[in-house]
């Protein structure tokens, strides 16, 4: 190999490298640091990291913003309940994705590509306007009450709005894609003359799905209930449209922080330990994005 | 082989239900006459007052127009350097700061998108402080931000593909003496052309759907689309909004399927290349 060519190779790494680290990397240490400062009323609204006393510099670390995040039980019952919108969400995703990744892949291929192109449509429009179409079934005065006051299922519309049922509504409906992509990719795989055998055995169909199909599956179910669970944790369109007004998600308390208390140390604060709760979460996704990326076909 | 039970048939088409109900019932009441948007007004109705409305909304236009340019921007920036990446993870074996890149290009796909603006935002003031660059946020640094998490995805999808085809073609022509800038032009970009034009659409659509990183590094006079949407239905329906979306499908719909028709007679005409090359060997 002579030189150019290793030049070559250092620029094509070298160059998405440094864009990333410079817009990705540096971006979350920066958050890091602010987020051991306190707010003052300056530009920037922060205090530094080094303060020099007459003449010497000196490490200013605060932890007041953390100190804050803990002794106020509002951030403490905003982490819980977004981990547990994002663990119901997920398990509903898992639950009506399953099923219906194994019916495509276990349909003619015909019509299996024109049944995950309606799967993917959805994903292509816009997901805000997706979003958005939920408050007009939703509502009060919305299609779902008027279709169930018209067949007097109901006297009363119901209070579907602003509901933690609408939060779940509006999570699993824009995530589904992402649960169904991963599971087909993996249930498509499997060797159909397993279960066969299976059968051939004497297992029943039930039985044989547990045992057989179930446990291969599992990559498929860590991927795509990563894919879902992750940027739940941290979701703030639905929770903001669709969501209760009397408990906040995580995202919507970061945002608030720092757009309307103008709080830059707390909201990075909040952001560290959103992180925290995701990095086992994250390093298991990055994990098997790895072994589904490099293990050639 | 054994077909799934009706208890997954059954799932499979009532999921889909799930999928489309909301997109048919904006499309529905986007004729429809009266305000409250969900009440069918059917003496007045169909009707295209909303879509009139639409055009004659010099907001909802000037940020469309907005989110079209970052979006073009940001989606071929990204392909750039999303194809880089890509070729780096699935060609160059192991090299030093590979772990590294591999890292950074998947944790934007899942990051939450409030931490990825925060951070973003705050990497901005930042560089302004330090070197007095970007001056104030606005279009230009939505489009950095963009480019960023879209390039994440167009990595994956060229990785990907590129994982799917060995070497041998382009070791081949290195053996016959190519240069590797010659070998990449006439061989692997050609070979990964597919994956390329997906990852642009893919960015291109991301980009111009993005809300939440957006409205952290946007300044006054950048509303985009999304946001401009956003701050209208925050406090409710409007119906000119049920229109825009109607627009937005349709186009969308178009597109899938003039590629799908485009991708048939491709694959028609090779397989008829296919016989036709089949016939002049005997």
């Amino acid at each position: 190999m002579h030189l150019s060519h290793a030049g070559g190779r250092r620029l094509v790494a070298g160059i998405p490298t440094l864009w990333l680290l410079l817009l990705f990397l540096v971006p979350f240490l920066i958050v890091f640091r602010i987020s051991f400062s306190e707010v003052r009323l300056a530009i920037p609204p922060y205090t530094p990291l080094i303060a020099w006393h007459h003449g010497s510099p000196s490490l200013e670390v605060h932890w007041s913003a953390y100190r804050f995040l803990f002794t106020d039980s509002l951030y403490l019952s905003s982490y819980l309940y977004s981990l547990k919108v994002a663990a119901v969400s997920t398990l509903c995703c898992l639950l009506i994705g399953y099923p219906m990744a194994y019916t495509i892949a276990r349909a003619t291929p015909s019509s299996r590509s024109v049944l995950l192109m309606l799967i993917v449509l959805p994903f292509w429009t816009s997901f805000l306007l997706r979003v958005y179409a939920w408050i007009g079934l939703l509502k009060n005065n919305g299609v779902i009450n008027n279709v169930l006051l018209s067949l007097h299922v109901i006297q009363q519309p119901l209070a579907l709005l602003q509901t933690d049922f609408a939060v779940y509504i509006g999570i699993v409906y824009s995530y589904l894609p992402f649960m169904i992509l991963p599971l087909y990719a993996n249930l498509e795989k499997h060797d159909l003359a397993l279960l066969e055998a299976a059968a051939d055995l004497g297992a029943r169909p039930f039985t044989a799905f547990l045992r057989v199909t179930l446990p291969q599956s599992l990559p498929g179910i860590l991927a795509g209930s990563l894919l879902v669970f992750i940027p739940a944790v941290g979701e703030y369109v639905i929770p903001t449209l669709l969501g209760r007004t009397d408990q906040l998600m995580i995202g919507r308390v970061l945002s608030d922080e720092f757009f309307e208390n103008r709080d830059w140390p707390v909201a990075s604060a909040v952001a560290i330990v959103i992180l925290l709760l995701l990095v086992v979460p994250i390093m298991l996704f990055q994990r098997a994005q790895r072994r589904e990326l490099e293990s050639a076909p | 082989m054994r077909s799934p039970g009706l208890f997954a048939r059954c799932m499979l088409v009532l999921g889909l239900i799930f999928l489309y109900v909301p997109i048919i019932s904006m499309i529905v009441f986007s004729f429809n006459n009266s305000r409250l948007v969900t009440v069918w007004d059917a003496p007045h109705s169909p009707t295209l007052k909303w879509y009139v409305a639409l055009l004659h909304n010099g907001q909802i236009l000037g940020a469309a127009w907005l989110s079209i340019r970052i979006a073009l921007i940001a989606a071929t920036g990204a392909v750039v350097l999303g194809t880089l990446a890509g070729m780096a993870l699935a060609r160059f074996g192991t090299f030093r700061g590979r772990t590294l890149l591999a890292g950074m290009t998947t944790a934007p796909i899942v990051m939450p998108e409030v931490i990825t603006g925060l951070s973003l935002l705050l990497m901005f003031v930042a560089m302004a402080q330090l070197i007095g660059w970007p001056k104030g946020v606005g279009a230009v640094t939505i489009t950095l931000a963009h480019i960023t998490f879209c390039m994440a995805y167009v990595t994956v999808v060229v990785q990907s593909r590129l994982v799917g085809f060995d070497e041998s073609l382009e070791e081949a022509a290195m053996d016959l003496g190519a240069r590797p800038l010659k070998v990449f032009w006439r061989i692997t970009l050609p070979l990964i052309l597919p994956a390329i034009a997906s990852g642009w659409l893919l960015a291109f659509t991301l980009s111009w759907d993005d809300l939440v990183i957006t409205q952290f590094v946007a300044g006054p006079g950048s509303s985009t689309l999304p946001m401009v949407i956003f701050s209208k239905v925050r406090f409710g329906v409007t119906p000119d909004v049920n229109a825009l979306a109607t627009i937005m499908v349709m186009l969308v719909a178009t597109g899938i399927a003039i590629s799908t028709v485009w991708m048939r007679y491709r694959e028609q005409r090779r397989a008829r290349d296919l016989q036709l090359a089949a016939a002049a060997n005997l």
